[in-house]
């Protein structure tokens, strides 16, 4: 409830002649805890994080600091991702993989979406599922893979109850969380208004719960990947972590990195896919334009 | 039409350090029509007078009936309007405020007659489609009242619905709210910390004393209405804050 002037006019104004100082504010003021900074300066940083990684990387290749086994060089890296997509079929590894996230994550979501809702919402349901959800947490999804392996063999099935495993049961209880920390008063008002119990859960916590919940299904596909390729490092015929596990094999350093990469890169863009998804949905939220 | 009366209520919550009693025998009452502001320090037990007496809280002993109907959980005949949280983030101002009607069942075109209606009483009529924070804390709780008056509610429970404001827009939103009871004549219960904005908008004050929240003294406001920012530095209001300053300072 902040009225929409009262932060500029607790900024002193700047004195027009003493340019010097002038600036020296400006770059102080980007350095104000939770203080908004201009959005030329928040793309130039994001730029320059890349920038600087690039450039440590190009100096320790380049340089001659690292051997070229240990440390492909930028440029050896591109091309090879060049080669593996043209002569190698990387595409069809890109896209094997991304079909198991998305049916692996798809799985989990559906299932998790409603029961942690259920279970922050309503008591019984918490005091049910959550212990169990709670302990299974901690069994690392990566434990079950040998198991999984004799349970549904080698291919989709077993990849996809890795994801299951690794993605399911926290999801769930980050959603049961973002249902439980609805803010009471709006629950209360919602009765003083008039409202069944039946009517709170479906035209209170259900559209209070969602921005949150897409939240975290942002967060969730993260845990998606890095499951899915130690499921494919593990065991698979194809997919970028079969694909980085064979380059392993011939000690090709620079397409394993090319693989690297290309998963961080799957892993911006559905990162973007689901900010994309958050500002469209839900344009009265408080905190769009992350 | 319809006044508040609360008979012998306490209310002991159980604690792990054992029970803590919130409120111990409050027994007041608020006649139709009338503006009741609740006044105590932190502690002394007014929300939850005001949440029991919305229905909201069961009291452990006692009963409160409003309109000669005993409270056994909330309803529509009692609006309410907190402090803080109040409004619905992904329903816009208009939505906000036909919630209750629609809860009802209330045919669209109704519920547009009464929303246009007190949205313009509100003064807010170019923020219909806004989202609730598109606004100042000011007008989200003009919002929050027109939602609880959408409802045509007989009586107004008010959790310092000012509180979270500065002190500017809060002196306007007083002189709002006693324009809109003026208007709808409804009996009001309004929970404060603020003893000038008791003084301002009431009629009748209970001023309550912490631990155990107990009702300590009635004291009845007898400026002429209306009131307006005058009234704030005159002797009479000067001599009833004293007053009041005293009691809840013991």
């Amino acid at each position: 409830m902040s009225e929409g002037t009262g932060l500029e006019a607790t900024r002193p104004p700047a004195a027009p002649a003493a340019g010097g100082r002038r600036r020296r504010r400006r770059v102080s003021n980007l350095f104000a805890p939770k203080e908004p900074i201009p959005r030329a300066a928040s793309v130039t940083l994001g730029l320059s994080g890349f920038g600087i990684v690039i450039a440590l990387w190009a100096i320790l290749s380049y340089g001659g600091i690292m051997s070229s086994f240990f440390l492909p060089s930028p440029s050896t890296v591109a091309r090879s991702l060049y080669t593996l997509f043209r002569d190698y079929g990387f595409a069809s590894d890109v896209w094997a993989s991304t079909r198991r996230i998305m049916l692996g994550f798809l799985l989990s979501a559906v299932i998790a979406i409603p029961l942690g809702i259920a279970i922050g919402s309503f008591r019984v349901f918490q005091a049910f599922f959550e212990p169990v959800i709670a302990a299974v947490r901690y069994m690392p999804a990566s434990a079950f893979i040998p198991l999984l392996i004799i349970w549904f063999g080698i291919y989709e099935n077993e990849k996809l109850a890795v994801i299951f495993i690794g993605v399911f049961f926290p999801l769930t209880l980050l959603i049961a969380d973002v249902s439980a920390n609805v803010p009471r008063e709006l629950v209360q008002i919602a009765y003083t208004l008039g409202a069944s119990r039946w009517q709170v859960f479906w035209r209170v916590l259900l559209p209070a719960s969602w921005p949150g919940v897409v939240d975290n299904l942002r967060i969730g596909v993260g845990w998606a990947w890095t499951y899915l390729i130690v499921a494919e490092l593990v065991a698979a015929d194809q997919g970028i972590g079969h694909m980085i596990l064979s380059a392993s094999r011939f000690l090709q350093t620079d397409q394993i990195m090319a693989g690297i990469i290309t998963i961080g890169a799957l892993g911006l863009i559905t990162d973007g896919i689901f900010r994309w998804l958050y500002r469209v949905l839900f344009p009265y939220a408080e905190r769009v334009g992350r | 039409m319809s006044g508040i009366d609360v008979h012998g209520v306490s209310m002991v919550f159980e604690t792990k350090r054992g029970s803590v009693t919130a409120i111990e025998e409050v027994s007041l009452s608020i006649p139709d029509a009338h503006f009741a502001c609740i006044v105590g320090a932190s502690g002394c037990g007014k929300s939850t007078l005001l949440n029991i007496m919305a229905g909201l809280i069961q009291p452990t002993s006692g009963t409160v009936l409003i309109g000669g109907e005993e409270v056994d959980g909330p309803s529509e005949d009692r609006g309410m309007v907190f402090q803080r949280y109040t409004l619905y983030p992904w329903l816009r101002v208009q939505e906000n405020i036909e919630f209750g009607p629609k809860l009802k069942g209330v045919p669209k075109a109704e519920r547009r007659e009464i929303s246009d209606r007190l949205l313009r009483e509100m003064s807010l009529e170019g923020f219909a489609h806004a989202y609730p924070k598109e606004l100042s804390g000011g007008m989200q709780q003009r919002v929050a009242i027109a939602r609880a008056l959408a409802n045509d509610p007989k009586v107004l429970l008010m959790d310092e619905p000012f509180g979270a404001l500065d002190a500017l827009t809060r002196s306007s939103a007083q002189r709002f709210l006693t324009e809109v009871w003026e208007q709808h004549r409804r009996t009001i219960a309004f929970v404060t910390h603020d003893i000038d904005e008791a003084i301002f908008l009431g009629d009748t004050i209970f001023v309550m004393s912490p631990h155990p929240g107990r009702l300590r003294e009635i004291v009845k406001v007898d400026l002429p209405r209306p009131r307006s920012l005058d009234d704030v530095g005159t002797p009479a209001f000067g001599a009833l804050k004293q007053g009041i300053l005293k009691l809840i300072l013991g």
